[in-house]
């Protein structure tokens, strides 16, 4: 494999961005939307982005994205194993 | 009071004999049913201590009444044991994954031991993946040949469908004591790997040994009218059993021979395979007397009819009606009207107060045979008296207090809901206010027939009476049709004008329509208008008043609008209000200046429409109201005019037959000079396309724009306003094509969009030379409705009608599938006070209701805010 010219899918335009939530910030989210981590969508550890972006298992990652109907979204993913 | 329990969740095992025998209240012991005296024998199946069954009796094993008795089982102990016929592939599988002698996985331990702990991990998370785990290794330990733990080889097994198991090795037939002496030896970890839970489903109990005997109210007997006894199919086999079961136990004892043993015990495997699933593949099902198959276990559980179909996800209702339904266009958008019949079966409960007593009384007076009356009357301790069976309805009026409650006949004003199926969107059901009418068909307003899909060939429709006051007010509030007016669908007006309202509102609207004073008198009592006439646009030679006028005291005064008719096309076409055609529509300030009223303006289903702007900027309520005032206005004016269709609305002159005949013969000479190109293989082909797919394609183009041309010619000789030319134009009913149709020619038609190319060997009849492509020979049809159609050309107008309905039957069936299944799996997901959208468990679905957490009905074109609208709005006057 070529190291150098490694893929990243973060740069491709289609990836919306992905950010890791400090955690001090995450409990604040999480009781604001009234849910506990796992009542989340998920972010598989193993997913291409996940990786590319360091999150680990028991991270929350925010995704921020254009949408047809809203403009700009942010959702939230909850990272697990796997 | 018990205490409340929340159940935690629900585990599904099988009864071992130990506790069939402990819920049994009773051994079964004899295969007599009632004695001589016609009593229920003690030991038979009818044993009272199963429970009662007359009115009045006390249960002999809980004293409860008929009410409160839930019922008890009993048991009977078999001979022999018998396969159970809904595990038969369980005990299959389990015989070929474990050893014949030691009972154990035939698979090494330490295999058994690494599934073990993977089976464990994966069991609570993935579920599926565990199910899959053991099926692999089911798999796998059937293929051994030799046991790993004691070395004894292995032989095949076989299933004999049903129900019998037959070694090929020493053990030969494998006769179900054997099998249950074989499924004891298996370990529970064994077990567990493939997938069982040995605490409540050990395999050994899929082997009957007891049989439980269920409650006599599971199988009730019927006494007819002529006092015979009726049992159920039920009873009768549980006697099959029971006497078959008696037989094989004295051969046993008497020392039969085996093979007679064998025989009944047979027999008796076959009768309880029946009594638990009498459509069994591969054995007679056991039949009535009239030879009827009996309806036993599995069958009162399985299909449409059964449990779960029939009983569980869908129940039969008291308080409503079906029958069929027809129009009414002098009722409101909000109502129905119930047949006086249907009025006086279904019923309203009413509390009796100080208020109403007097109203009440009057209901018990008129009895449940006069209208409107009251059928029950409902005391304070509960009791129900049917006022059918009272003589003297004036002692029960008297004698009413507050406190009770009467049950009167449906009146008007009573709120109801109103049903189509197929149930497909939210507008399926709405609320309607009740108009009682005589005749005997529900009526409804036809601009409520888009939603429900209804028309009047026969259609029936469904009716539910709330019997509270929250079901009322929730009714009253939520499911009213004017409610509806707006879907969620497409974001407008899915109640709104049809057919003939759009050709009255296009007739009254136009420039052409002068009224006199009578006639504006006469449209404004149609709506019972209180208001000043207004002056008339015309003053000389005669005060005539323009439909214009008229129509606008229906707006609201600040109403501004401004768009394009349905009419704007073609020769007719205006894009602003510079319109000769008065294809234009303004609206200001409330006044029609401009432009005819017609399918773009208050049709149904047409978002951005006149009607639809009018719903969201003055509410439902004014649409409700002006719907109701505007199309009854439109049906007098049509009424008044007179609007009908003849053949010579069709007809078109010689000449113009002439002129379709050159372009056909012209469009045919075309078409044979592209075959010729193609047979002197001077055509070139499309990119992407082969030789005979070019020819095909260029020779469809010629036809298709033959045909249009031959349509234009048509309608250049129609009368612009001839009825069917308006209907089409206004979008009332029909299109252009329909007209070309029926005035100029047909077409080509078409199969799975080819031009029809099969039937005999090279040509579609025999009446072509074979490998004739031209036009005539692949179905084009050049003659039109009104000429008539060769009979070639029938043929090939019967099959391309005949693709269109095999075509609608499929799609219904296929997207009425998927819309099921997507219900299925969104049906309980909602939208939380916090505009999430969240499922039961309180999983987050989306973080905001289409992340934009926009009521798709509240919008324009899935916009939240159309600005250029509320520009208009406010200024439009001004433009």
């Amino acid at each position: 494999m070529v190291k150098a010219h490694k893929f990243k899918v973060t740069d491709h335009e289609l990836v919306p961005k992905h950010e890791i939530v400090p955690v001090e910030e995450a409990i604040k989210i999480l009781k604001e939307l009234g849910v506990k981590p796992e009542q989340l969508p998920y972010l598989r550890a193993s997913d291409p982005v996940a990786r590319e972006i360091g999150a680990k298992p028991g991270d929350l990652v925010r995704i921020i994205r254009k949408s047809p109907t809203a403009g700009r979204v942010v959702v939230y993913r909850y990272v697990m194993a796997g | 009071m018990t205490d409340e329990k929340v159940i935690g969740g629900i585990k599904f095992g099988i009864l071992s004999p130990e506790m069939i025998r402990s819920m049994s209240v009773t051994a079964i012991v004899t295969s007599e049913v009632y004695d001589e005296n016609g009593l229920p024998v003690e030991g038979g199946v009818m044993d009272p201590r199963l429970g009662v069954i007359e009115p009045g009796q006390r249960c002999a094993t809980c004293g409860n009444t008929l009410a409160r008795c839930p019922g008890h089982f009993g048991h009977l102990e078999l001979a022999r044991p018998v396969v159970h016929i809904g595990f038969v592939k369980h005990i299959y599988d389990l015989l070929r994954a474990t050893c014949r002698k030691c009972g154990r996985l035939k698979l090494p331990q330490e295999e058994i031991d690494r599934y073990l702990d993977l089976y464990k991990r994966l069991k609570d998370r993935w579920p599926q993946l565990a199910q899959s785990l053991s099926d692999y290794v089911k798999r796998k330990a059937i293929k051994a040949t030799k046991c790993p733990h004691c070395g004894e080889p292995q032989y095949k097994i076989r299933l004999e469908k049903p129900t019998s198991f037959i070694e090929e090795g020493p053990l030969g037939r494998l006769w179900p004591n054997k099998i249950r002496e074989w499924l004891e030896r298996i370990p529970d970890d064994d077990l567990r790997l493939l997938g069982y839970d040995p605490e409540v489903a050990r395999p050994e109990w899929m082997i009957i040994t007891v049989l439980p005997i269920p409650p006599i109210a599971v199988r009730p007997s019927i006494l007819l009218e002529t006092g015979i006894r009726s049992e159920d199919d039920l009873t009768h086999k549980l006697v099959d059993i029971i006497r078959t079961n008696e037989k094989l136990r004295e051969s046993i004892n008497s020392g039969a021979p085996e093979v007679i043993v064998e025989d009944l015990w047979e027999l008796l495997q076959y009768h309880v395979t029946t009594y638990i699933d009498n459509e069994v593949p591969g054995v007679p099902p056991a039949k009535r007397r009239s030879g009827m198959p009996l309806r036993t276990l599995a069958q009162r559980l399985k299909g449409k009819g059964g449990r779960f179909r029939g009983n569980l996800s869908g129940k039969r209702v008291d308080f409503s009606a079906r029958t069929v339904i027809s129009p009414d266009p002098n009722i409101s958008i909000n109502e129905v009207g119930v047949p006086r019949d249907i009025a006086m079966t279904l019923t309203v409960p009413v509390r009796v107060t100080p208020w109403n007593i007097d109203e009440v009384r009057k209901y018990i007076l008129n009895g449940p045979g006069k209208y409107p009356g009251a059928n029950y009357v409902i005391d304070p301790n509960g009791r129900r008296i049917d006022l059918r069976f009272i003589k003297d309805l004036k002692a029960i009026a008297e004698g009413l207090k507050p406190g009770y409650v009467v049950e009167r006949h449906l009146i008007d004003g009573d709120i109801v809901l109103f049903n189509r199926q197929p149930s497909l969107h939210r507008m399926s059901i709405m609320a309607h206010v009740v108009k009682v009418l005589p005749g005997k068909t529900f009526r409804l307003h036809l601009a409520v027939c888009p939603p429900y899909n209804a028309d009047f060939d026969g259609d029936e429709m469904n009716l539910h009476v709330p019997q509270n006051v929250e079901a009322r007010a929730e009714a009253k509030t939520l499911l009213l049709v004017q409610e509806h007016i707006l879907s969620p669908r497409y974001g407008g007006p899915i109640i709104g004008g049809i057919q003939d309202f759009i050709s009255g509102a296009y007739l009254l609207s136009s420039k052409a329509t002068l009224l006199t004073k009578d006639q504006v008198s006469d449209l404004l009592a149609s709506i019972s208008y209180e208001g000043e006439i207004p002056e008339p646009a015309i003053l000389s030679p005669k005060r005539s008043w323009l439909g214009k006028q008229i129509f606008s005291l229906l707006l609201p005064e600040n109403f501004n609008f401004m768009k394009e008719a349905n009419i704007s096309s073609g020769e007719l076409k205006c894009s602003d209000e510079e319109c000769f055609w008065d294809s234009y529509l303004v609206v200001k300030r409330g006044k029609l200046l401009l432009g005819v009223l017609d399918k773009a303006a208050i049709g149904a289903q047409k978002p951005e429409s006149m009607l639809h702007y009018l719903i969201r900027e003055y509410g439902n309520t004014f649409g409700k109201e002006f719907m109701d005032k505007a199309f009854k206005m439109f049906l007098r004016f049509i009424e008044m005019r007179g609007f009908t269709m003849s053949i010579n609305d069709i007809v078109i002159p010689r000449e113009a037959y002439e002129e379709i005949w050159q372009v056909y013969e012209k469009a045919k000479e075309e078409v044979r000079k592209l075959i010729e190109d193609y047979q002197n293989n001077r055509l070139e082909a499309m990119p992407g396309r082969t030789l005979e797919e070019t020819l095909e394609i260029k020779i469809l183009d010629v036809l298709s724009r033959a045909r249009d041309e031959a349509g234009e010619i048509a309608v250049r000789y129609l009368n612009p306003f001839n009825n069917v030319f308006i209907m089409a134009r206004t979008g009332a009913r029909g299109s252009t094509l329909n007209i070309t149709q029926m005035a100029a020619m047909l077409g080509q038609q078409s199969v799975r969009g080819q031009r029809i190319s099969r039937g005999y060997r090279d040509r579609t009849l025999p009446h072509f030379k074979k490998g004739d492509i031209g036009p005539e020979a692949r179905g084009f049809v050049a003659s039109s409705f009104v000429k008539g159609l060769t009979p070639i050309e029938m043929f090939f107008h019967a099959a391309g009608g005949r693709e269109g309905l095999v075509d609608t039957a499929v799609r219904t069936s296929q997207s009425g599938y998927m819309q099921r299944r997507l219900i299925n799996s969104l049906l309980d997901l909602i939208v939380t006070y916090d505009g999430a959208v969240r499922s039961t468990y309180g999983e987050l679905i989306q973080f905001r209701y289409g992340e934009d957490g926009v009521d798709p009905k509240n919008t324009s074109f899935g916009e939240a805010v159309k600005a250029s609208r509320i520009v208009d709005k406010h200024v439009g006057w001004k433009k």
